[in-house]
Parts: C-alpha cells; sequence; structure tokens
C-alpha cells in the first residue's frame, strides 16, 4: 500500500509555521519528520505524520492549501556508505527523485523519496536488495 | 505664438455660433450610424435642429458601455471604404472599444496636435522623440502625425529600449519629447547609470507628458531633472486620442478645443450641470469627427473649469489636470486597465479562487501591478513544478490580455479580505 506525506502551502511570512502546528497538535496529530523548502515569496511544507488522512483533513478545514503526496520509504543501512548504496540503485533503476529528506532514527536511517511514479519505482525495489519500509511502519516511525 | 490665431482667439460668441453649427452637422451625420440612427429618430423633431447650445441637453449621454455593445461598427456614419484608420483599446473579454478615422479626421488630428505643438513653442527646426508606445495606443501615431505636419524632424522611437534612447537623443539633438510621466522618472536612473546630466549633455527643451493622471510635483521634478518646460497634455482616442486639452506656457490649465469639442462637466451621479470651477465628469460631444462622432461621450474623467480668462489669450476654456475616475478603470504604465478584464481572465482559470486583488507599487518610479490570487487545495498538486506552472499560466493569461506584463503572486487561501458586497479590488500604493 502506497504511504503519503503531507504538501503544504505557505506564504513566506513568520507565524506560518506556527499556524500550521498548531493545527496538527490541536488534532491530535503526531509529526514524524518536517521540511521547509524556500520558494521566495511562499514555500512548501512537507511533513510525514502518524495519520496524514486526518491531518489532511484538519488542515483543509482550517483553510490550508494541503495535498497528499505518494512516497516510498526506503529502509537506508545505517553507517557510513549506507545512503549513497540507495542513491546508487535509484540511478541504476532510472528512478528521478522530486523530492526527499532522510533521517536516522531509534536503529535504523530512513529516506523518504517523492517521485514521478511511486507504483513503477516501487515495483523496481524488488530484488534490488533495497528494502521499503510498509505503510504501518511509516506511520509507527 | 498661435498657429491658428483666428481660431485660438476668437470671441466667445463667434466660438459659440461656431459649435451650434458643428453641432447640428454632427448629430445629422451621426444619424447615419445604426447607433445615433435609432436614438435620434426616437427623439423626433426636437433634434432635428438645435437652436442653441443648451439644446444638446435634450441629447443622451453616450456611455463606454454603449461603445462596447455597439462594437464594432455600430457607431460609424461611413461606408468602411471610407475609414483609414482603426484603434482599439486592449481587452478582448468583451471590453474592447473601436474608434474610426476619415482621412478627414486623419488630418483634423494632426492639426489639433501640430496647434497643441506650437502653441508650446515647437516649430519646423525642432527635433521630436516620440517615447510612447506606438500601435493601437493613440498617443503614438497621434502625436507622430502631428509633429510631421507640424515640420519637426519626427523619431519614432516608441516606449522602452532607454540606452538606445539617450543615444538618439545625444546623436540627433533632440529638443521634443513625448513621454508618460512615469517613464520620465525612471529614465532618469538610467542617465545615473551612464553618467549623462541631461540639463546639460542634451539639447532638451520640451516634454509632453500624457497617458497617465500625475501630479504638480511630478511635473516640476521633471523640468527640473531634465532642464525642460514639461507640459500636461490630454486625450482619449474616443476623441481622436491627444489632442484635446493641452497646457499652453502659462502651465495654468489645459486648453481644450472647443471648436473641436463641446464641452461639459457634469454631476456624477445625477448628471447635471455643474457650475463653472465646480469637478465633475467631463463629457465631450466631438465637432468636427467624420467616421464616428460621439454625442455627450461620459468620459469618466473627473476634472472642472479653470475659471477665468488666461494670460495666453486663448479664448477656450481650460479644464484642471485630471483628478481622477468615476469608475474603477485604473492606468499601469499608460495603459487603461478595468479589473473587470483581470476578473475575466482569472475566472477562466480553475485553479484560483473568484478571490485576487491587484496592488498598484512604484518601483523605481515604474508602476508595478501586482495581481495576488488564492492557491485553492483542490487543485493544489503541492510540487514547485505545479505551483510554477500555474503562475505561468496566469502571467501569460493576463499578459494576452492586457498588453503588459504583470507580476503574479501565489498567496493562501483567507489571505485577501472578503469585501462584503461589491468588492474593492484594486489597492493603489503608488505615492
Amino acid at each position: 500500500m502506497i504511504a503519503y506525506h503531507l504538501s503544504v502551502f505557505a506564504q513566506n511570512r513568520p507565524g506560518r509555521l506556527e499556524h500550521l502546528t498548531k493545527i496538527l497538535a490541536d488534532a491530535g496529530i503526531n509529526v514524524r519528520a518536517f521540511k521547509v523548502s524556500d520558494l521566495g515569496e511562499y514555500g512548501l511544507i512537507k511533513a510525514l505524520v502518524d495519520d496524514p488522512d486526518a491531518a489532511s483533513r484538519a488542515l483543509d478545514a482550517a483553510g490550508m492549501t494541503v495535498s497528499k503526496k505518494p512516497i516510498v520509504a526506503i529502509d537506508v543501512e545505517d553507517r557510513p556508505g549506507g545512503l549513497h548504496r540507495v542513491f546508487r540503485m535509484l540511478t541504476d533503476r532510472q528512478i528521478n527523485v522530486e523530492d526527499a529528506y532522510g533521517f536516522a532514527v531509534k536503529d535504523r536511517a530512513v529516506l523518504v523519496v517523492e517521485v514521478a511514479d511511486t507504483h513503477a519505482a516501487m515495483a523496481l525495489f524488488e530484488n534490488s536488495g533495497l528494502r521499503l519500509l510498509t505503510e504501518k511502519e511509516i506511520y509507527a516511525l | 505664438m498661435y498657429r491658428e490665431k483666428q481660431i485660438e482667439t476668437m470671441p466667445r460668441p463667434l466660438l459659440e455660433a461656431l459649435q451650434l453649427e458643428r453641432l447640428n452637422r454632427t448629430v445629422q451625420r451621426a444619424s447615419r450610424s445604426a447607433y445615433y440612427g435609432r436614438q435620434i429618430r426616437a427623439h423626433g423633431d426636437a433634434v432635428q435642429t438645435l437652436k442653441t447650445l443648451a439644446d444638446l441637453r435634450k441629447l443622451p449621454f453616450t456611455t463606454k458601455q454603449d461603445l462596447r455593445k455597439a462594437y464594432p461598427y455600430g457607431f460609424l456614419t461611413v461606408d468602411r471604404d471610407e475609414v483609414v484608420r482603426m484603434h482599439c483599446s486592449s481587452g478582448t473579454t468583451g471590453q474592447a472599444t473601436v474608434v474610426f478615422h476619415t482621412a478627414a479626421d486623419i488630418r483634423c488630428w494632426a492639426e489639433l496636435i501640430a496647434r497643441c505643438m506650437y502653441m508650446t513653442g515647437a516649430r519646423r527646426s525642432d527635433v521630436f522623440q516620440n517615447m510612447t508606445g506606438y500601435g493601437m495606443f493613440t498617443g503614438g501615431l497621434g502625436f507622430h502625425y502631428g509633429a510631421e505636419l507640424l515640420g519637426a524632424m519626427t523619431l519614432p522611437a516608441g516606449s522602452g529600449s532607454s540606452k538606445r534612447q539617450i543615444r538618439f537623443m545625444q546623436d540627433f539633438s533632440t529638443t521634443l519629447i513625448h513621454i508618460i510621466p512615469s517613464y520620465a522618472l525612471y529614465l532618469l536612473t538610467v542617465f545615473e547609470e551612464t553618467g549623462l546630466d541631461p540639463r546639460t549633455d542634451l539639447q532638451l527643451k520640451t516634454a509632453y507628458l500624457g497617458a497617465e493622471p500625475h501630479t504638480e510635483h511630478t511635473r516640476r521634478r521633471v523640468e527640473a531633472a531634465y532642464g525642460v518646460k514639461a507640459y500636461n497634455s490630454y486625450g482619449l482616442s474616443e476623441m481622436f486620442g491627444p489632442g484635446v486639452a493641452f497646457e499652453c506656457p502659462e502651465q495654468d490649465g489645459m486648453h481644450i478645443w472647443e471648436d473641436a469639442f463641446l464641452v461639459e462637466v457634469v454631476h456624477p451621479d445625477t448628471l447635471e450641470p455643474v457650475p463653472d470651477g465646480d469637478e465633475g465628469e467631463l463629457v465631450l460631444t466631438s465637432l468636427t469627427r467624420e467616421a464616428m462622432p460621439l454625442i455627450r461621450y461620459r468620459t469618466r474623467d473627473l476634472t472642472r473649469i479653470v475659471p477665468g480668462r488666461c494670460p495666453c489669450g486663448r479664448t477656450h476654456r481650460r479644464i484642471d489636470r485630471i483628478k481622477g475616475r468615476t469608475d474603477d478603470m485604473f492606468i499601469v504604465k499608460g495603459v487603461n486597465v478595468f479589473p473587470m478584464q483581470i476578473e475575466a481572465v482569472l475566472m477562466g482559470i480553475a485553479e484560483v479562487g473568484s478571490n485576487y486583488r491587484i496592488l498598484l507599487d512604484s518601483e523605481s518610479e515604474m508602476d508595478v501591478m501586482t495581481v495576488e490570487v488564492e492557491v485553492r487545495s483542490e487543485f493544489f498538486r503541492g510540487d514547485v513544478k505545479g505551483l510554477n506552472a500555474l503562475k505561468k499560466r496566469l502571467t501569460d493569461a493576463l499578459r494576452g490580455e492586457l498588453l503588459f506584463t504583470p507580476r503574479v503572486s501565489l498567496v493562501e487561501p483567507g489571505t485577501i479580505p472578503k469585501a462584503e458586497g461589491k468588492a474593492v479590488r484594486v489597492t493603489d500604493r503608488r505615492a
């Protein structure tokens, strides 16, 4: 099953992140990873949360511009060269990374990736030597 | 000093008699058009021959809306074969207005401009650089034909290409320029860059400022910075273009040529005439236009008659600089814009809500128009490509309609205050 993170459009001015996270907090959403991209006048916030559907509804209801984006989450070896190995494989399979963020947590490292065609990408991971996290694992990070 | 002394200094009773004669001829001519034909036939004998200028009030007003509805040929009084020129305003969304000219119209128009320029001291020996846009904009070709008739060497420079404009001024010893005020101020920054001082390094004597309302302060700035005398010019394409009213060397109001136009100033709501000197909406009736005469045309420009006789000796009354509009039209870089045009474009693009805002600012002396639109969740793909594509689509669509490139700013829903009743779409933050 495909997992999702949220992409939120926000004006580049003080208070927007506070506003966004208040909405998530009030909805009881637990954020697993968070990234801000600077696009000048506005920015895109990517948030990996434990319940993207509920979070999306809450943000929408509050009038924010939000979209659920499909992702793949790759299990990365937690040692030097682990991340490189992942990107080498992506190149080998000609998978283009649209957006990504990575982090180390507990006893593993994870790379979350947005690609153009998520289904196709997931298929390409079979027999690649790399493991994708399941939907359940992602939201429980 | 007077190109046409007899007309320019004609005693009022003679001038008014001339106006009455021309008014009657105009009404007769206008009745040949589809639009006025219907109206004039409906009014019957009452308007067949007007006995006094006051009888003008028996005729109904004409509005821009009437022109739009009758697009394209509803107001034409001659065979199309007689038409040698057409000028059209921007607008593809039902907002366009078209104006036609016969050869005689072009000649009349050029004579008016030549008269205006001569009044300010321009002669055959001058070199005139026309720095406003050519094409449909009547300011370009209008001044061009007038300057050529006057005999000045005319440079059809158009607008933009600032460095080249300056080089022309140097190489050809330009003495007269026609330019929109905001561009004149912007050009000063380019002069600074090149290290040239227009006051000492050039031969400029006179600047004609038009197409946008500007303050006395701006005019004095242009005069001081360029070392010229700067004259205010007023016109509208429905009445040829520039050449309707112009300042004389007294620079205290613009003489409106009453042998060519019948002037009324009315209260914008009651449409009753206001006393001379009181502010109101300028209403004009053309007295010499052939292809497309207009009767009691509401210009939507707010002004007043400057009372009293001008020391220059001209008996044609003066109007004050334009204070504003009675509709929601605004001007950016000399181009007329109606908020409806922008709204029509935005409504055709699904991704944006009906909530938008137009911001007008001044940056480095240039007008900047920013259209703010709210990005809606339903169409938000959540990536940069999508946002950039949306922004580009909006910019291209607006440019196609307005003929200049506005800025587009994507904002969050709820950013733009929802107005109760009639939305206030335009915020003008220019000085």
